[in-house]
């Protein structure tokens, strides 16, 4: 514990200063809207012009639970979020390991591989949007020349297949990011670890079990946790590719819907929305603070 | 024995190889596939055989992108938002990372804990409060209305970063400045930011990236197609019908959006890769 003597004045008056314009940015734009949305859940209310509020209780969120669209909407984002996140950290490891190799051209083809992590979501979206068109879409015509899917089956019009197809752009997308957090991890196992193991006699597979692996640990945490928490808020590729449709609907697409499509209705719906809004922010807050406590993450 | 051994080694650098090139595949197809399409000419682009190679070759659909919607538009929008954004989050954020890094003061876990809390708000639960509050000061449809949210999504990580940075960078030059009778402020606006140019440049890359490819509040807030950004504008993207979709200069759009990003990443590949590893590793 410091004494509270041995902070100059001077430097609290000008740290103040200099903190304080991110304070007030953050609070009005993060923390109050929260609060507004929190507010919000607990009313009937719309934007509606001479809309009356209506104070409804714990309604908004009774009602929620007992909505079939919120319910599939909940169980589309964790298996959407289940499957990307392990398919996103097992090709990852994989091209983390290929990055750590050596061999010609390293560089370029790293860069190669940030590509899609650099293309804003919205335009790799339609770029995989444009593959999967059910008439002229490449990767269509490949699985209906190769049978495996029937002539003329509209890949992002069938439950099932569409969800599937949202992921896999996902995957191709985010990949990257996991690699390269993967790559940084591996580039502080020393060399020498696995000399001495290649002196023992250890097969490659050993060396990654019993080196690789535990010493990738915890960067192999923090990576989970980032692309849990991005993929638990998914919004964009599902909005462009089905806008929900077939079964894709996730937590966010359906709390948008919720409060953009219903703005100014009569039946008070952005309340309902609002409730949502506050039930996303919830999961999220306890998987943040699950993870932080799992991982033992300190901040200074 | 030691021909076994060679033979050994070079199936296994031939995999590797093999390897290599089927993963740049995977990360490069899709980007390869719109920039074929985007120079084949319809007649040939809506046809049931795959060729690797743009057949009637044309420019028309990069012509026609920015003539018959106002695609130049929405790229200046980005551009703006993007490039404002990117220059008060730096600004602002290296105030309160230095405050952080450097000076002597009580609660800085809690401070620091209270900006990184931001990143994890989900974008979707404070959209309807500000909503509201942009619609209460008359932001809805403008530059600033995207510009200040935009800024305080990129805080968390901008100040995160640069304290990192701050810290790294000796403390005896400061010390020197000080005593050479320049205040705090000084010392911070003439030697320490310029010192840390390369952390301001790999933190300005990263909000650059963020600004100009965020989706979710900027189909919300802008809403003409006068106004769109470029993520907006390429997801709203329809032809004479809402039914026929122009995917020749859909694909057009998106390698046009998409080239700059990809000039940046070849060029400051490490820089990036610094920021994000900092901004996780760390974390």
């Amino acid at each position: 514990m410091k004494v509270k003597g041995t902070y100059k004045k001077s430097d609290i008056w000008l740290a103040f200063w200099l903190i304080i314009p991110t304070l007030i940015a953050i609070g009005i734009t993060a923390f109050y809207p929260l609060g507004q949305t929190f507010y919000d859940s607990f009313f009937k209310w719309s934007l509606r012009p001479g809309f009356e509020r209506e104070f409804v209780g714990f309604q908004n969120y009774i009602n929620l639970f007992q909505d079939p669209r919120f319910l599939s909407s909940l169980w589309n984002t964790i298996y959407f979020t289940f499957f990307s996140v392990l398919i996103e950290f097992l090709l990852g490891l994989g091209t983390a390991l290929i990055l750590n190799a050596e061999f010609k051209l390293r560089g370029l083809v790293r860069a190669a591989v940030l590509i899609p992590w650099a293309i804003p979501t919205a335009v790799s979206s339609q770029m995989w949007k444009w593959m999967y068109n059910d008439q002229y879409g490449v990767i269509s015509l490949i699985l209906y020349n190769l049978g495996i899917l029937e002539e003329g089956t509209p890949i992002l019009g069938t439950p099932g297949l569409a969800m599937t197809a949202i992921i896999a752009v996902d995957v191709w997308k985010t990949t990257p990011f996991v690699a390269l957090l993967l790559l940084a991890g591996l580039q502080i196992i020393p060399n020498e670890l696995y000399e001495a193991a290649r002196i023992d006699g250890a097969s490659i597979w050993k060396q990654f079990t019993s080196i690789t692996l535990p010493v990738l640990r915890p960067t192999i945490g923090v990576t989970l946790i980032f692309r849990t928490l991005d993929a638990l808020r998914v919004f964009d590729i599902v909005y462009i590719m089905t806008q929900g449709a077939v079964g894709t609907e996730t937590l966010a697409v359906y709390n948008r819907s919720l409060l953009m499509d219903n703005i100014f209705s009569p039946r008070g719906l952005f309340g309902y929305g609002s409730a949502l809004s506050v039930v996303i922010f919830l999961i999220i807050g306890i998987f943040t603070i699950i993870y932080m406590r799992s991982l033992n993450i300190k901040l200074d | 024995m030691r021909w076994g051994m060679r033979a050994k080694r070079n199936t296994q650098r031939t995999i590797l190889y093999i390897l290599v090139i089927l993963m740049v595949i995977f990360y490069i197809f899709p980007f390869y596939w719109a920039i074929k399409s985007s120079f084949t000419a319809d007649q040939y682009l809506f046809t049931k055989n795959i060729t690797l190679w743009p057949q009637g070759f044309t420019f028309e659909n990069y012509i026609k992108v920015f003539t018959e919607r106002p695609f130049g538009l929405n790229i200046l929008n980005s551009i703006i938002v993007a490039g404002a954004t990117t220059i008060f989050s730096i600004i602002v954020g290296s105030f309160a990372a230095y405050a952080i890094a450097r000076l002597k003061i009580p609660g800085k876990g809690p401070l620091m804990l209270l900006i990184l809390a931001v990143s994890m708000f989900p974008q979707v639960s404070i959209l309807g409060g500000l909503f509201q509050l942009l619609r209460n000061l008359g932001l809805i449809n403008t530059y600033p209305g995207l510009i200040i949210p935009y800024i305080a999504l990129n805080l968390p990580l901008t100040t995160w970063i640069l304290q990192n940075f701050f810290r790294e960078l000796p403390k005896e030059i400061e010390e020197s400045a000080y005593i050479d009778g320049c205040s705090k402020f000084e010392t911070l606006w003439r030697i320490v930011l310029p010192l840390s140019a390369p952390g301001l440049v790999t933190t300005g890359l990263l909000a650059f990236i963020q600004a100009w490819n965020e989706f979710l509040f900027a189909l919300t807030f802008m809403q003409t197609p006068e106004k769109y950004t470029v993520p907006v504008a390429i997801a709203m993207f329809t032809g004479k019908t809402f039914y026929e979709v122009p995917w020749g200069q859909l694909m057009a759009a998106s390698v046009i959006v998409t080239m700059p990003l990809v000039i940046l990443v070849l060029v400051f590949q490490n820089r990036i890769v610094q920021g994000l590893t900092a901004g996780s590793v760390k974390g």
